[in-house]
């Protein structure tokens, strides 16, 4: 949200409160104290809804939750892409290597890798679920990036979970792949790390 | 008229993996001469530097999507009549009205197999 918008809604706020002043006040019947004692109800309101909103943290929604899906999520479809793309490179082989083949094993080969080609038309169609998928998460994103604006809350830069806000405890903390490209170890490493603990 | 295999045949798709697919599919039908595009403006800049016998376009692709190709094609007075296919998983009934009033020529939906996409191209091209 703009910080235009942000003086515009507390601007508008202050005159509502001030409305219902002049207008309390105006009745005669109505304390000066009475007054206050509902102004500072209505605070009350206020600081416990944002209270309540801090405690649920909802500045890890658009901070931590979000970018981390939308991470995986896009990870899903550049691992999709590049082994479609694996399967279709073996299908080109496959019918080149059909050419030097009598017509009914020729016939037999095409006719089998146009079902695999076909098939491959999932990464397209998955692709583009998941690509609206993130657009929706970004829009909530923005949403809640929004309210938090409204109530003063500070939003966190992408930070992505912390050990911190983990709960498991024991081997059940090992498990959180599949792991992003920049946060894995290549197999190399692995066997390397091997070779040193053992 | 026999079809003529040798027609210079525009694929458009967002999507690598798409392109491959029916470039692949249109290989295997006997046409040759495939070239590809990733979104429309870079169709239609191909489009008005070459004559192509026909066009099978995705919708969904930004900058331009396949059907504001479809459109600037029908305007282009030499190409009014062209070949139009339009290759989409946008499967609801105002988008194929949408598709028909900017003059496609036929609407295949994903995910297709290669008989479907050999069916509609003999519905537009006619027998081969």
């Amino acid at each position: 949200m703009s910080e235009d918008k942000k003086e515009i809604g507390r601007d508008k706020v202050i005159h509502l409160i001030n409305s219902v002043i002049e207008k309390v006040g105006a009745a005669d019947d109505i304390s000066r104290e009475h007054i206050y004692a509902e102004l500072q109800d209505l605070h009350d309101v206020i600081e416990a809804t944002r209270a309540d909103i801090s405690a649920t943290r909802m500045t890890d929604i658009s901070g931590k939750y979000i970018p981390t899906a939308t991470d995986e999520l896009d990870a899903v479809v550049a691992a999709t892409e590049v082994a479609t793309g694996t399967i279709m490179d073996a299908c080109d082989a496959i019918t080149a290597y059909a050419e030097g083949l009598d017509s009914a094993h020729k016939d037999f080969l095409v006719g089998e890798v146009t079902k695999v080609l076909e098939a491959c038309s999932f990464q397209d169609i998955t692709g583009q679920r998941i690509t609206k998928v993130v657009r929706s998460l970004k829009t909530i994103d923005e949403k809640v990036t929004s309210l938090l604006d409204v109530l003063g809350e500070r939003s966190p830069g992408k930070t992505g979970l912390t050990e911190d806000d983990d709960k498991r405890t024991g081997d059940a903390r090992l498990l959180n792949g599949p792991q992003m490209a920049d946060k894995a170890i290549s197999q190399d490493d692995i066997d390397k790390l091997l070779a040193d603990l053992f | 008229m026999a079809v003529d295999k040798n027609m210079n045949v525009l694929i458009v798709d967002d999507y690598k993996t798409m392109l491959r697919i029916i470039g692949n599919l249109l290989k295997q039908l006997g046409f040759n001469n495939v070239d590809e595009a990733t979104d429309g403006s870079m169709a239609l800049t191909m489009f008005k530097g070459k004559n192509y016998g026909l066009v099978i376009s995705d919708w969904n692709m930004e900058p331009m999507s396949g059907l504001d190709l479809l459109k600037q094609v029908r305007a282009l007075p030499s190409n009014a009549n062209v070949p139009f296919v339009m290759v989409t998983a946008e499967s609801k009934t105002e988008n194929v009205i949408a598709a028909k009033q900017a003059g496609v020529s036929n609407y295949i939906v994903k995910p297709f197999n290669a008989e479907t996409l050999k069916t509609k191209l003999v519905s537009v091209l006619g027998e081969f």
